[in-house]
């Protein structure tokens, strides 16, 4: 770790203040991904400024009858949360099924969306890597990339966004709050990450100082039928090869809305409005389910090592439909897979 | 003395050695202030600045738990927090679970059901045994398990240390 100064934020417009005046600095909230990248010299920044104290810790019911979460809420009381363990309960399995505890009583919302991808040679600064030095060349395309993406690869960059909170965030239609120098504005969860392409050194649109202060979930819970399924190395505490959020409305046999979110495929959580849209009245069985993962996965491409993976995703993507048509969630501490 | 080979690639100015700040910590019920260098982590500053050493430093990148402490009550991992950011904060670690000399029940649990070998995942095992009996979300086996599952056991002392923890639980 490099030398850095450290300094509190009074408030969000001193935390913005205070970042515009030293481009190199990072806020830290808990500081869980960002120290251990600092320890590995991935991330040297000159300071940082401390928004851990500030007043992002609510959750709190919407006027339009969703919630807004404050984005220091950390991770543990958010899936612990009543109204997130009752109406929202894709977004408390996937949080429980990320990281450990210690972690997860730790971790921030915000910082959750904005960790960094866990590609072994991002984190190693002998070996090229265009996301933490641009230019300078991917060693995951033609190295050891079990664990890395299928979907929406670039030739710049092939790593997986990591957090499991996301995948469900998205499938939930969350909308991102940010206060940066011009003021606050919104960011559609699909917005907010992005692709490699020829930028794998950015991970989000958000803007220069910008700070996220809240993450707001629309009235629509799926919260009868959802099952968020993670399929990893170890049955605990292990980053995901692939994991499925998946929600569903039914009117009967028929699917009224289907939302479906990938993690462990892609530079972000992976949606396909069209695939989705495809599900739309037809019935909730395994040929419904079988033809979306075709869909979702027809431009699924491996790199050698991670090749398993599209036959892995499809059949995760088919296991968590039926489980949610089912009203039988993936349980998050017995791992057994029905 | 020659820069190392990683300062060099990185080609960043030097920046200034900070000042270092003075920050108040409730150690196992002792106040104690300490002057740090903003990098310092908690698990060093136990260690290393309040001699408290029954805090183990495993991997240092918040992969194991042999590190974990109750900070304000909650388990987390040491080695991922800088000290200056839990000024004021109330920190309790293994050498602060004994009550009058008499062990924490967790404490003795682990000692009738031999839940150890080497014994170096032992204080985050039992920091973390008593985060989650405060968090009261585990109540079977498999749930222990689960939530536990942030402390790594490399001599694999896992069963014993499953029922080490129901024995306590029963208890309180």
């Amino acid at each position: 770790m490099i030398n850095f100064q450290y300094a509190r934020a009074s408030d969000i417009a001193d935390a913005v203040r205070q970042h515009a005046a030293d481009p190199a600095a990072k806020f830290i909230a808990g500081g869980t991904n960002l120290i251990d990248l600092m320890k590995d010299d991935v991330e040297r920044p000159s300071r940082l400024i401390d928004i851990s104290r500030l007043p992002l810790k609510t959750v709190e019911e919407t006027a339009a009858g969703g919630l807004r979460i404050g984005a220091l809420v950390p991770n543990s009381d958010l899936a612990y949360h009543p109204l997130v363990a009752e109406r929202y309960p894709l977004l408390a399995s996937a949080i429980l099924a990320g990281a450990s505890q210690q972690l997860r009583n730790m971790a921030s919302t915000g910082g959750n969306l904005l960790q960094r991808t866990r590609c072994s040679y991002f984190y190693d600064i002998a070996t090229p890597c265009n996301k933490r030095a641009p230019g300078s060349g991917c060693s995951a395309i033609h190295g050891l990339n079990r664990m890395h993406a299928i979907l929406g690869t670039s030739e710049a960059c092939i790593a997986t966004h990591p957090s499991d909170m996301c995948v469900a965030l998205a499938a939930l239609d969350a909308i991102v709050h940010v206060t940066g120098p011009d003021g606050e504005r919104t960011i559609a969860f699909g917005d907010l990450h992005r692709l490699p392409g020829e930028t794998p050194q950015r991970d989000t649109n958000l803007q220069p100082h910008e700070i996220i202060t809240a993450i707001a979930l629309p009235a629509e819970t799926f919260n009868a039928h959802y099952s968020y399924l993670k399929i990893r190395d170890r049955l605990s505490y292990a980053f995901a090869l692939v994991s499925v959020a998946a929600a569903l409305t039914l009117d009967g046999g028929a699917i009224k809305e289907a939302r479906l979110a990938l993690g462990g495929v892609a530079h972000k959580p992976w949606r396909n409005p069209a695939a989705e849209a495809a599900l739309r009245g037809k019935p909730a069985n395994g040929a419904s389910f079988k033809e979306v993962a075709e869909l979702l996965l027809q431009d699924a491409k491996g790199f050698g090592h991670n090749n398993f993976k599209v036959d892995l995703a499809r059949s995760a993507i088919i296991r968590a439909l039926t489980q949610a048509a089912n009203e039988t969630p993936q349980s998050q501490s017995d791992k057994k897979i029905r | 003395m020659q820069p190392s080979a990683r300062s060099t690639a990185a080609a960043q100015p030097a920046i200034p050695a900070p000042e270092k700040i003075s920050t108040v910590l409730n150690v196992n019920g002792v106040e104690t202030r300490l002057n740090i260098a903003p990098w310092t982590t908690l698990l060093d500053a136990l260690r290393d600045h309040l001699d408290l050493t029954g805090t183990k430093k495993g991997c240092d990148h918040g992969q194991c738990g042999a590190c974990t402490v109750l900070v304000d009550g909650r388990r987390i991992n040491s080695c991922l927090t800088l000290a200056v950011m839990k000024d004021g904060a109330t920190i309790t670690t293994i050498e602060g679970l004994a009550k009058d000399g008499v062990l924490h029940p967790l404490q003795q649990a682990f000692i009738d059901h031999d839940a150890f070998q080497c014994g170096y995942c032992t204080p985050g095992q039992i920091c973390s045994a008593a985060g989650l009996m405060a968090e009261g979300k585990a109540r079977t086996a498999d749930e222990i398990r689960e939530l536990m599952s942030g402390n790594i056991c490399r001599c694999g002392a896992y069963p014993n240390i499953v029922a080490a923890i129901q024995q306590a639980m029963g208890r309180s």
